[in-house]
């Protein structure tokens, strides 16, 4: 239990003092959202519907672009080779890695999406909501992103093949983080049962992304 | 299963079947595509473009089996170690990926006249556009890795990870949107189709499947001998170092 949360508070560390980590999720996530209204015009009504939307794609986006560093660093100066040997069991370790970067990264996204909702013009009275559905959702993102880390280390060009990889399984949370917002914004409905189900997606790949990285990180150290 | 672990026992057997395969492979599909295009009859509301479903399903069941096929054989990767799962894996993505993009071009052709378009955000189409993804992926993740076990273990952990997530992910286009036709072959109550247009549906996905069987045994014939090529390459190259050293 120290020694997991020793790497925890070892890893929030790194991604806050190394320059840039947290820094760079946070302008690509902003640098999303400008041009965005830019390509579509600025018809604030247009931008106010679609802006859950706008605002999780951009959130995925910054979450993939940062996922490279959860492993990549301490694969290639040879960390992982020793947490690998320690006493720690290996999903423990992927699995804590991910939760860090949540807590660096996922939360700060989630902070500051409500600012970037003003300038897509979302009704204030979804911002809660929006926020919610984040927070719920944002583990799931960070852990799936570990999934696609893991198999991709030591690759070239592995940032771009991380997307590939990962896009496809984040289907879920877009459509049921999306659809936890819109109500408020096109008409009233409940925020609870989408909510509810970020909530599952979250909690399941907490528990079973961990053993699927493990595997990749085994299988890419061996 | 086990004997078959021995790849030249395997291609043994490969050689055996294939010509008895192809001469089924080519009797089912001449069949079924003079059952579809001659004898069916036109849908009362669909007219002929019915007859693209005769394609268009067998195509989609077998998107869907070939993923199966994937994560069947990423099992006896991971747990057995069977030498030829990482092949047949391998072997079945692109096939697969190409039954996947059969199914979504004829649904596409067949949607023009339907719905009058030729792509709608829909559910199904939707899903099988992600199944499509995700073939992909797997495709360049082995590209990726140069190191053949390696590659076939990051891929097999991925096809699990996609195999788990098609569920969830099927459930949650579902809610998303829904206009495709509902199921209608396999459901309780017994088939919606009229049996004139059900028998040739049957026997070109027998033709499908047979197919795929086909070109599969066919493909992982190509691999294990392009991995003794490679094989007999580095030997060469290790001793044509040791000879100048």
């Amino acid at each position: 239990m120290n020694a997991a949360l020793a790497l925890l508070a070892r890893d929030v560390k790194l991604a806050w003092r190394e320059g840039g980590a947290v820094g760079v999720a946070l302008g690509f996530y902003l640098v999303v959202i400008v041009i965005t209204p830019l390509g579509l015009g600025p018809d604030l009504n247009l931008l106010g519907r679609i802006a859950p939307g706008i605002l999780w794609v951009g959130l995925l986006l910054a979450g993939l672009l940062s996922a490279g560093r959860i492993f990549d660093n301490d694969y290639e100066d040879g960390t992982l080779d020793v947490l690998a040997a320690g006493p720690l069991p290996l999903s423990v370790v992927a699995g804590v890695k991910c939760l860090a970067h949540w807590l660096a990264t996922g939360i700060p996204l989630v902070l500051i999406a409500p600012l970037l909702a003003l300038l897509l013009n979302l009704p204030m009275g979804s911002v809660p909501s929006l926020m919610l559905a984040m927070l719920a959702g944002t583990p799931a993102v960070s852990f799936l992103a570990g999934i696609g880390a893991s198999l991709t280390l030591g690759l070239r060009r592995s940032g771009l093949l991380l997307a590939l990889l990962v896009v496809p399984l984040y289907v879920p949370v877009l459509i049921f983080g999306v659809s936890a917002v819109t109500p408020y914004v096109t008409g009233p409905n409940s925020l609870w049962p989408p909510f509810l189900i970020l909530c599952a997606l979250s909690l399941a790949s907490m528990v079973l992304a961990p053993l699927a990285s493990a595997a990749a990180i085994r299988n890419a150290l061996r | 299963m086990i004997s078959l672990a021995n790849p030249t026992r395997f291609l043994g057997l490969v050689d055996k079947v294939l010509p008895w395969l192809s001469a089924l492979v080519v009797i089912l599909l001449g069949t079924g595509l003079y059952l579809s295009f001659f004898v069916a009859p036109p849908d009362y509301q669909q007219g002929e473009t019915v007859r693209i479903m005769f394609i268009h399903v067998p195509a989609a069941w077998l998107a869907m089996f070939g993923y199966t096929v994937i994560a069947i054989a990423a099992l006896g990767t991971l747990i057995w170690r069977h030498p030829l799962a990482d092949v047949a894996a391998k072997t079945a993505a692109p096939i697969g990926a190409t039954f996947t993009f059969v199914a979504l071009v004829t649904g596409s052709l067949w949607g023009k006249p339907m719905w009058g378009t030729y792509w709608v955000w829909d559910a199904r189409l939707t899903s099988m556009l992600v199944l499509f993804l995700l073939y992909l992926g797997l495709i360049a993740l082995w590209q990726s890795i140069d190191e053949l076990g390696r590659a076939g273990r990051a891929a097999a952990i991925l096809a699990l990870v996609g195999a788990i997530n098609i569920p969830i992910i099927k459930f949650s286009v579902d809610w998303w949107n829904t206009l495709h036709q509902p199921a209608s072959v396999f459901r309780t109550g017994g088939p919606t189709i009229d049996p004139a247009l059900l028998t040739p549906l049957f026997v070109m996905a027998a033709g499908f499947t047979a197919l795929f069987v086909l070109l599969h045994l066919m493909a992982m014939r190509a691999e294990i001998l392009r991995r003794r090529v490679r094989a007999l390459q580095q030997t060469q190259v290790e001793r044509a170092a040791l000879a100048e050293a």
